[in-house]
């Protein structure tokens, strides 16, 4: 299905002067952004400060202000079919009896009506076909030793794999994730995190995630956006990630220090006000 | 019934196919069974147990009030079931989905009333109805031609409505995030699924009363559940469950002088047990 979509542009994301206002509120205006086929790019900032509203641009969810928004070079609702989409973190009870490898399938088929046993040949044949893509993308996230156990019994870790496979299933070019290092210890947000670098590189995917921290993905990532006072950069972590940009952003001073090894401490960062909530609302 | 058993086997089989009202109980019981344990399959794993019985609660009054009017009980089963599905739909919406919330300890209070009243329609009504003992514990065995064909024709609707939607309502019952990002209509599986479920309460009560659906609904859906994890599984050993339990319990019942309705509840629960403690085992071994 994506083939429709034609894929001559690299070329995924643009985003030029845009500006949000819900309810009232502006929430910001002015965002450049243009994303690559293949980068992964981060969407950092203070609570409120419109990430989530930023996704939700992106996915044509909500509409511009001012400025615009193509995905694939088209409006983004048209390009809905190309965009796989993990909403924010989803845990399952510990008594689920499904197992992952069901709802893997069911990012497949989960949306097709009508009684799932197939009686003519085509069906079949597809059937199949299914079948081998659900165990390539389970191998892919590096699931298979535990998808077919039940989903409620795996770590948060196993099931975020499992949920990422759900939404590569249907091969989209790009991945937006709500948070997907949130609530996962720190050796699976390293874990997650290098599993997305490699869909971008191997699937030739572009992943769009937001983040609280930055840290676990500092290896990874081609680009951030961070958004903050109603504004937002995007460039290099080098670029973005700096005292003198983000003290710009927050119209306050911020002092951004590096450890011995590399991490990064934003040191200043006003407790943002919450605002709105609608970082809750995204499915709602 | 005061049959008691041959020595020959064969001939006990036979004698139960031998008087109409036999026939339609056992007509009865199998297409309330088959609805009941598919039905039921989706209310356990949606974790709507505890709307099923609020369900069931409601048909008694539901009943009991048709009667007292003059109208069909059968009527009063489904309009009554259907009603409470639509109110608690709006009342709980998503929250009471999931079996906590404040609107539980509304609900509860609701069943109260709704049991209330159904007491006394019936006491107004002075026994126009089998009593009380018929609409809370069933009857197996006072099944007509006409009750059997709506039966089917209710049941055959509903499956061919949960049919249909197997795969979104399978998706919206485990992922709802993930049924909404899709654009699946999330709001109408809800509603959809409770009026269906509605439905299966509503023909079940008729035959093994408002407080012995569970039988049916839950015990079967919830054995089947501990033995495989694969849906399809699930729903095929849920319904053959829930037929071996209506026939054997009828089967028993015919040579016994005690109610259909306990022998049915005690292989449902028997069945239960026995599938949890194979689990239970299994995974001891593993």
């Amino acid at each position: 299905m994506t083939e429709l979509l034609g894929d001559e542009t690299r070329t995924m994301i643009k985003l030029a002067r845009a500006g949000v206002r819900l309810g009232g509120r502006r929430v910001f205006s002015d965002v450049e952004l243009t994303v690559d086929r293949g980068q992964l790019v981060a969407v950092l900032g203070p609570n409120g400060a419109g990430k989530t509203t930023l996704m939700r641009v992106i996915l044509g969810l909500v509409p511009l202000e001012a400025g615009s928004v193509t995905v694939l070079g088209r409006p983004p609702t048209q390009a809905r079919p190309a965009i796989g989409y993990l909403p924010q973190r989803r845990s399952f009870d510990s008594t689920t009896r499904i197992r992952g490898v069901d709802l893997v399938r069911l990012g497949l088929d989960g949306a097709r009506w009508g009684i799932p046993i197939p009686i003519t040949t085509a069906a079949r044949v597809r059937r199949r076909a299914e079948t081998t893509r659900v165990n390539e993308v389970i191998q892919l996230v590096g699931a298979t030793g535990f998808a077919r156990r039940a989903i409620g019994e795996l770590s948060g870790g196993e099931q975020q794999r499992l949920l990422i496979a759900q939404a590569l299933i249907r091969n989209p070019q790009l991945l937006i994730l709500d948070e997907p290092l949130d609530s996962l210890d720190l050796p699976n947000q390293a874990a997650v995190a290098g599993l997305l670098r490699r869909i971008c590189s191997t699937e030739d995917v572009s992943v769009l995630l937001v983040a609280h921290d930055v840290n676990p993905l500092l290896g990874s990532l081609d680009q951030v956006i961070y958004l903050a006072g109603g504004r937002a950069r995007s460039g290099t972590v080098d670029e973005v990630i700096t005292s003198s940009t983000l003290s710009d952003l927050y119209g306050a001073p911020i002092e951004v220090l590096q450890t011995t090894d590399g991490r990064l401490v934003v040191v200043g960062q006003p407790e943002a006000p919450h605002l709105h909530g609608h970082r809750h609302e995204l499915v709602g | 019934m005061t049959t008691t058993l041959s020595p020959d086997p064969l001939a006990d089989l036979r004698a139960l196919f031998t008087y109409p009202f036999m026939v339609n109980a056992l007509e009865a019981g199998t297409i309330v069974a088959v609805l009941a344990a598919a039905v039921g399959w989706y209310m356990v794993l949606r974790r709507q147990t505890f709307a099923g019985h609020t369900l069931s609660v409601m048909a008694f009054p539901g009943a009991a009030g048709a009667a007292l009017a003059g109208l069909p009980t059968a009527l009063g089963y489904y309009v009554a079931c259907a009603g409470a599905a639509l109110l608690m739909r709006r009342a709980g919406g998503r929250q009471f989905r999931r079996g906590y919330g404040t609107e539980t300890a509304t609900i509860a209070t609701v069943q109260a009333m709704g049991l209330a009243a159904g007491y006394l329609f019936l006491s107004l009504g002075h026994g126009v109805l089998g009593g009380t003992e018929t609409l809370l514990f069933g009857t197996f065995l006072g099944v007509s031609r006409n009750q059997v064909l709506t039966l089917l024709i209710i049941a055959a609707a509903a499956l061919i409505l949960i049919a249909t939607a197997t795969r979104p309502l399978l998706l919206e019952t485990i992922d709802p995030e993930a049924a909404t990002a899709r654009g699946l209509p999330v709001a109408l599986l809800d509603t959809g699924f409770l009026l269906v479920l509605a439905a299966a309460v509503a023909a079940t009560s008729q035959i093994t009363g408002a407080l012995l659906v569970f039988a049916l609904l839950v015990a079967p859906a919830a054995a089947a559940q501990q033995l495989t994890m694969r849906p399809g599984a699930g729903l095929l050993l849920s319904v053959a469950f829930a037929l071996a339990i209506v026939w054997l319990g009828l089967g028993i019942a015919y040579f016994s002088i005690y109610p259909v309705g306990f022998y049915v509840t005690s292989i449902a629960f028997a069945v239960y047990l026995a599938a949890r403690f194979a689990r239970v085992a299994t995974t001891r071994l593993a």
